[in-house]
């Protein structure tokens, strides 16, 4: 366990908080990100956020006051150590930073781009809490050092222990598996990592947009796992193509499970199957993983002039604004709930608000209509209204009877929520699953499940999570996974 | 990357490909598929898997070239690779002792039929098979499929092999002199729905391969959705067989011309370049 007592102790950290006091600490303002034109971005794909300059790093950094007992690290699903790495940065150690941050974190500049901050660290801040301020910007911090090391080119490949020989196995490429191998490369295993698709990222490449994760960020992190050992092999569903029992045979001694939640829910309502209806899951695989919109490519996408997208989650938002870029002039979200519900990321919500997506929430699909070739002219909607707080803690929408009305489209997205995917927990025997989630049920102290040389995490453990809860598993379950090995000997 | 070992057309636009996938080729059962991507900028293509040599580490693709991607698989040679193939996909087909089966293959749909019927006939079935097309050209694998069934009825269109006639004039020919206990189905959407609708007629277990738009073929997409007994189910992953008295034709038909403008479009520039 870090001592952060100590560590707040250390000369160079007193020394810090010495050289700007309190107050002119707290009365600055929280940084601005530095972003692309609100109406040239609906026109590319490039990313919307440009990342903070050293100059604006340094000067949101003196925000944060070292506090005594920091919070925000507690708000972290792992732990980084948030304080240190902010003073690392506020002496202008900015690779310091980064050995900071990756001392418990992988993916510190997906992390920095994707997670929910303002629910995480930030919503944990001293400003936040107790001032009724804006909070150091902690993500934009984290992903300014991430940025920072690798554009030096000084990027840090991790030590590893002396190879020990033993072969283990991670099934899917999303982060939950990067995390794991990362940490099992590091203790010195022989890692492979399969994945189904014909390329390695899982949700980060298929999912999430180039103008929220430019895939070259993801493709050095990945390189930098084949730099400490770690071979991918695509093309490859364990349960299909090779089954678990030959990988045991070939002398894989764990693994880890992470192939994700990838089965797509539909909402079951009438003309749901009308063409030009689409899941989340492949309209962003058709425009991301397969390059639909650049006409190099010889996958297709329907670009909608009246696009629907149905949900209120970070897919939502990135299916919305991914159907402005294809041109769409009416982008809508449909959400059942009100906005205070949204799970989506708040910046995610403002980004698209300012890219002029309409927002329809309190509103919900019961039908789509469709013409007499097949192809979706409208969807009928009907208004809901707040009720009790339901298992969620969220107010529960209820329908307002009769007011149902049509909207005009010729595209409709449902980002309604995926469900695990089914393949590889079906082939293997006496997995033990959750009869109706269908998720692997696993150990929470070191994620491995009822057989012991299987570990899981990720969402085919939680049905729906984020890239940072994922990460957060792939390291329990590699620490984990050590832990049994070492006891089998 | 998988090499090609081995090219044969069929007719003009029907092209046989064998092609090394150890992996796959140990693993696959009859009823399995593969998705295909030709090079780093194509699209991901179901095929269905007509035979595999698990010694060589080759399975053998049949492809009937209708758009850009079966069009630049047909060009490609001996020696030339496939950037991706990933599989076996979907559950392979339930091979047990029905007693008389009646195997119906439209156009390139013998091709995925083959293994089936195979299987059935190793595993102690009278097998008797319907081979149709549009004309004698488009009869396939004719020798090899003769060899697994007790009896090969051949339909064309135009009269040119066989009986003239579609599949179903044949279909009503064996249900009329004997007992059949199962059909299998594999073609067109349009020919798979009309024996569903003839043995329907006689209550005949009847078993469809449906080959829908997919883009990754392992659950994920929901392209290939399609409504059986009411439900939607995937193709991909709950198929890609289904009772052909349950599943939805018509809306199938329908989505699988949910990207007819922009695949001619496509073909049509790409055309230009050969």
């Amino acid at each position: 366990m870090t001592d952060y007592k100590a560590e707040r102790e250390e000369q160079w950290r007193v020394d810090l908080r010495k050289s700007i006091p309190a107050k002119d600490r707290t009365n600055q303002p929280r940084v601005e990100m530095p972003m692309q034109d609100e109406i040239a971005r609906r026109s590319n794909n490039l990313e919307v956020n440009l990342g903070l300059t050293e100059e604006m790093a340094v000067a949101e950094s003196h925000r944060c006051l070292d506090c005594a007992n920091p919070q925000c690290v507690l708000g972290c699903p792992v732990s980084v150590n948030i304080p240190k790495f902010i003073k690392k940065i506020e002496s202008k150690d900015f690779l310091g930073a980064a050995a900071v941050i990756k001392e418990t974190s992988t993916l510190p500049a997906v992390c920095g781009r994707v997670c929910p901050q303002e629910k995480q660290c930030e919503s944990q801040c001293f400003y936040t809490q107790k001032l009724k301020k804006p909070a150091v910007a902690i993500g934009y911090l984290e992903r300014f050092v991430a940025d920072y090391e690798r554009e030096s080119g000084k990027m840090a490949v991790p030590e590893c222990e002396k190879p020990n020989g033993i072969k283990v196995a991670a099934i899917g490429s999303g982060p939950a598996s990067l995390a794991w191998a990362a940490d099992m490369a590091r203790k010195g295993y022989d890692v492979t990592v399969y994945e189904a698709l014909h390329e390695i990222g899982g949700v980060l490449k298929y999912g999430i947009p180039e103008f929220r994760l430019p895939k070259k960020i993801v493709d050095a992190e990945i390189s930098n796992l084949e730099k400490m050992g770690v071979k991918f092999v695509t093309n490859t569903i364990i349960g299909r193509t090779i089954s678990l029992e030959t990988l045991r045979e070939r002398g894989f001694k764990a693994f880890f499970i992470a192939a994700g939640a990838g089965l797509p829910r539909f909402m079951n309502i009438p003309g749901e199957n009308a063409n030009g209806i689409f899941s989340s899951n492949e309209y962003l695989t058709r425009v991301n993983l397969m390059h639909a919109a650049d006409p190099e490519y010889d996958t297709p996408v329907i670009k909608g002039k009246n696009v629907i997208v149905v949900g209120g989650g970070n897919t939502a938002m990135d299916s919305v604004r991914t159907a402005k870029r294809l041109g769409a002039e009416r982008a809508m979200i449909v959400y059942r709930r009100s906005e205070t519900e949204m799970p989506a990321r708040l910046e995610e919500v403002h980004h698209a608000k300012q890219e002029g997506v309409e927002f329809l929430t309190l509103n919900n699909p019961i039908e789509y209509i469709a013409n007499e070739k097949g192809q979706v002219q409208q969807a009928k909607i009907q208004k809901m209204e707040l009720g009790e707080a339901d298992a969620s803690g969220r107010r529960s929408p209820v329908p307002v009877e009769g007011s149902e009305y049509l909207i005009d489209c010729d595209t409709v997205v449902v980002a309604v929520g995926v469900s695990p995917n089914p393949i590889i927990t079906s082939a293997i025997e006496g997995l033990d699953v959750d009869p109706k989630r269908r998720t692997i049920i696993v150990n929470p102290e070191n994620n491995q499940s009822n057989i012991a040389d299987i570990f899981a995490g990720g969402d085919i453990v939680r049905g729906g999570a984020t890239v940072i809860l994922a990460m957060g598993d792939g390291r329990k379950a590699a620490a984990g996974a050590d832990e049994w090995i070492k006891s089998q000997k | 990357m998988n090499k090609i070992v081995r090219k044969e057309f069929f007719s003009e636009n029907v092209v046989q490909i064998e092609v090394e996938a150890p992996e796959i080729a140990r693993t696959r059962k009859a009823g399995n598929f593969v998705i295909i991507r030709l090079d780093d900028k194509g699209e991901r293509v179901p095929l269905t898997i007509s035979a595999a040599d698990i010694e060589k580490g080759t399975i053998t693709l049949v492809v009937q070239r209708i758009g850009v991607s079966t069009w630049k698989l047909s060009q490609l040679n001996v020696g030339d690779y496939i950037h991706d193939i990933v599989g076996p996909l979907g559950h392979p087909t339930h091979i047990y002792n029905a007693g008389t089966v009646l195997a119906c293959g439209g156009g390139v749909g013998v091709a995925p039929l083959l293994p089936i019927v195979q299987a059935f006939k190793e595993k102690g079935n009278r097998v008797v098979t319907i081979l149709a097309a549009r004309t004698k050209d488009l009869i396939i694998l004719e020798d090899e499929i003769r060899k697994y069934s007790d009896e090969v009825i051949i339909m064309t269109d135009d009269g040119s092999y066989g009986k003239k006639g579609v599949v179903t004039v044949g279909m009503e020919e064996v249900i009329a002199r004997e007992k059949v206990d199962l059909c299998v189905s594999i073609g067109p959407a349009i020919m798979m729905k009309f024996c569903a609708l003839t043995t329907q007629k006689y209550n005949i277990p009847t078993v469809v391969s449906l080959n829908t738009i997919m883009v990754d073929g392992t659950g994920m997409c929901g392209a290939c959705r399609v409504k059986v007994d009411g439900k939607t189910r995937f193709v991909c992953v709950d198929g890609p067989e289904f009772d052909a008295h349950k599943v939805d034709f018509n809306e199938m038909l329908t989505r699988m011309g949910g990207y007819k403008e922009q695949e001619k479009a496509a073909f049509e520039a790409y055309k230009k370049t050969l």
